[in-house]
């Protein structure tokens, strides 16, 4: 193959495009389930190596690589081109898209291998479909494309939430997914195009030396860059947008590993990344991206600490980090944010699809039916831990060095209020975590949680304990089976049947595991990573930075330790000392009934009362109109006699009539 | 001799056919006024080809002739179809169309 960038990028980009059209067109190979999901899997495979070629050539290039066709010609020129802009930010995003997006279709496998076979085809259409549309907005070369791409990584979030169709949650969850970041795609868009006609171009190389050579107007500049964050707040889950993506937790769980942790919500943190030079020229907007940002990851850590649900505390730890990532770009030094993306896509997806394999094994999502798991998937507790270390920002592993290079950049832009309270969301992020970690991993296994298994394996003699993995049946199982656990607590089986998961499971999180230790170790010990990552000025942070971000770290999770193994403090005087705030975040501070209202009272007011026009003023003069039409009928039906004999004097009035008229007046 | 007479005589062909077609009961007898109507046409474009000495008007009338004879085949046809099911043939019985 010809070693050029932009033909390794393009490749990687249409590879998963082909598995897509392939899957939906050739009916038969769909309909058979795994064929159709190893076609997938080796598209994706075939597209990240193409894509890590495509960037060990990039990140030593010296110039982007602009490969373009021209696309909605007008008027002798081209509004919008259609093709790559390949340079080192995009060649390492489409990296990580195609990593997370080939692990996750491996382990997906394993994860639904009791789907019937048509589901598991459509889910592995889906996923090619998302690879391309995902990979697609990270090499866009103009806002055009990007925002196309947008919108299909928008549909396939939609459509994979919703895979699990026939549950009326998981068709909500897709629906409110798809209506709130459309919310803020319409600003987006509002605002692309208001920027074209500021700037007369979509192309972001073209936009980028106006940028820099100061020709863009900046007048009415800042509500174009609102309109973009209105977007990005959309896709990325950013106060008060956010309640889209808890609820997301509802589609199967490597979808949220991929979707709504690595890729798709980080779209809206790239957006503003790719787009800083025009950030950087509106500073008040980029103080309500911190503002918003900071806030966020506060809200969403404080959330976090009171879900019982393994996936929904992960979701809100997504969106506590995107508010991580926004602030840094809210500060100015976007290369933060996306440093952190990187690392954060790593660690979140791992951290999802550790939880996957532990809801796999135990059939249920809430922690208090978990505990005691690290004896019997001791590989599973390994990665998680890694992952949760990551994510607390433990130096050695992968979220430290992004994670400090945040709070340096806060601290460096003079935001103290979001500096701080990014702090102290780095000791609830860890106190959550390891929240999580001593309640599904250590300590007892609960009764519950046996009679489960037991249960599971009564009712699939055949399967074992994992026959009802994830899906209704988990659900309704479940319920059923707490009832019995109920009635008949003499069923209950001692025989340990969580166990690890397949290799086709484990694969991906040891990749994903190694990848995340890799990235931390070599960081850690400035083995240069981050500046082959990119190719950011050196922030000149504080001396004292390091060690107190560490000890906030290192404080939360030594009161998570102290709360839910060492039981020295008791958890519920710890919930009782914090009793409003925790009332208040169980009903997830009302933001989803301020939604509610609104929808209630304000739309369905609207709707009300605009039925009423239609029925009664509408309607109302229609009916009268159309009532009128009968009755002439009623009295002019007499004419119609229906005998030839009268028609034909009528034919000779006419006649007649017509005459005169060209008589008399022409 | 002038034009006058055959139009005349055309135009008394014509009311005698609109007479017909006005005044009987019996379908057949609509059929046959109408075919004088049509003959009183053709009088009138012969007579004036003739004046003008324009070949069309000839034309034209072979035409209509052509017409009037698969006019007449398609309505007595008709008026078959129409006695067997309604067993009548008279015009003022057959008045499914009043309204």
């Amino acid at each position: 193959m010809m070693a050029n960038s932009g033909t390794l990028a393009l490749a990687a980009w249409l590879l998963p495009a082909l598995s897509f059209l392939v899957l939906a067109i050739v009916y038969p190979l769909r309909r058979l389930g795994k064929p159709a999901a190893w076609f997938s899997i080796l598209c994706a495979g075939a597209a990240f190596a193409s894509a890590v070629m495509a960037w060990r050539i990039q990140s030593v290039a010296a110039h982007p690589v602009h490969l373009v066709w021209p696309w909605l010609p007008s008027g002798g020129k081209t509004i919008a081109d259609v093709g790559v802009l390949v340079d080192a930010q995009s060649t390492i995003m489409l990296c990580l898209v195609s990593l997370v997006s080939l692990l996750v279709q491996l382990y997906s496998v394993g994860y639904l291998h009791d789907e019937p076979a048509p589901a598991f085809g459509r889910y592995y259409a889906y996923q090619s479909l998302f690879a391309f549309s995902m990979m697609g907005l990270a090499l866009a070369p103009n806002l055009l494309q990007l925002f196309m791409c947008w919108e299909l990584v928008g549909l396939c979030s939609y459509l994979l939430i919703g895979y699990w169709y026939q549950r009326p949650a998981a068709a909500r969850a897709a629906v409110k997914a798809f209506w709130i970041t459309k919310a803020g795609d319409v600003g987006m868009l509002v605002g692309i195009v208001m920027l074209y006609r500021l700037a007369g171009t979509f192309d972001l190389t073209e936009l980028h030396s106006l940028a820099a050579t100061n020709a863009l107007p900046l007048a009415g500049l800042s509500i174009i860059t609102f309109c973009l964050y209105l977007g990005a707040m959309g896709k990325s889950a950013q106060f008060p947008f956010h309640v889209w993506l808890p609820d997301a937790m509802e589609g199967p769980t490597p979808v949220s590993a991929l979707i709504h942790a690595a890729t798709m919500v980080t779209a809206g943190v790239y957006l503003l990344v790719r787009t800083d030079w025009l950030f950087a020229l509106t500073p008040n907007v980029l103080l309500i991206v911190a503002w918003v940002g900071a806030f966020t990851a506060l809200l969403a850590a404080v959330l976090a600490c009171v879900q019982d649900d393994i996936k929904r505390v992960l979701a809100y730890s997504t969106v506590s980090q995107l508010g991580y990532m926004m602030t840094a770009i809210g500060a100015g030094v976007a290369a933060a944010g996306f440093l952190h993306l990187l690392t954060h896509g790593l660690f979140k997806a791992l951290l999802f699809l550790g939880a996957g394999s532990v809801i796999h094994a135990v059939g249920s999502n809430d922690l208090p039916n978990m505990g005691g798991l690290a004896r019997r998937m001791p590989q599973t507790a390994t990665v998680f831990i890694i992952g949760t270390l990551s994510l607390a920002g433990i130096p050695l592993f992968g979220g430290y060095l992004s994670k400090e290079e945040i709070l340096g950049a806060v601290w460096g832009a003079h935001l103290t209020g979001p500096f701080l309270l990014l702090m102290l969301v780095a000791g609830l992020t860890a106190f959550y975590m390891f929240r999580v970690v001593f309640l599904a991993f250590f300590g007892t296994p609960s009764p519950v949680a046996r009679v489960t298994h037991a249960h599971a394996a009564h009712a699939s003699h055949a399967h074992g304990a994992h026959a009802t993995t994830a899906g209704t049946a988990a659900r309704v199982a479940h319920t059923d089976m707490h009832n019995e656990a109920v009635v008949e607590g003499a069923h209950v089986n001692e025989t340990p049947h969580a166990h690890e998961p397949p290799v086709t499971m484990l694969l991906p999180l040891w990749v994903l595991a190694l990848g995340t230790m890799a990235v931390g170790v070599m960081s850690t010990l400035h083995l240069g990573v981050g500046r082959v990552l990119l190719d950011a000025p050196e922030e000149a942070a504080p001396a004292w930075l390091t060690p107190s971000a560490v000890g906030v770290a290192v404080a939360g999770i030594l009161l998570a330790w102290l709360t839910y193994q060492a039981r020295l403090i008791n958890a519920a005087s710890l919930a009782a000392a914090f009793g409003p705030i925790r009332s208040a975040a169980l009903r997830k501070f009302w933001i989803d009934d301020v939604f509610e209202g609104i929808y209630g009272v304000v739309l369905l007011g609207f709707s009300r009362i605009v039925g009423w026009i239609d029925r009664y003023l509408v309607d109302g003069v229609l009916n009268v109109l159309s009532d009128w039409t009968v009755q002439a009928g009623d009295e002019l039906r007499g004419i119609q006699t229906g005998k030839p004999q009268d028609y034909v004097y009528g034919i000779g009035a006419g006649v007649l009539v017509l005459i005169l008229l060209m008589r008399l007046v022409f | 001799m002038g034009l006058q007479p055959y139009l005349i005589l055309s135009a008394v062909v014509f009311c005698i056919g609109l007479f017909g077609v006005t005044t009987r009961r019996n379908t057949i007898g609509i059929l046959l006024g109408i075919e004088l109507m049509m003959n009183a046409v053709n009088i009138n474009l012969v007579a004036f080809a003739r004046y003008n000495g324009v070949a069309a008007g000839m034309v034209f009338t072979v035409f209509t002739i052509c017409i009037t004879v698969t006019e007449a085949a398609l309505g007595l046809a008709i008026v078959i179809l129409l006695f067997r099911v309604r067993r009548t043939v008279m015009a003022d019985h057959l008045d499914l169309l009043k309204g």
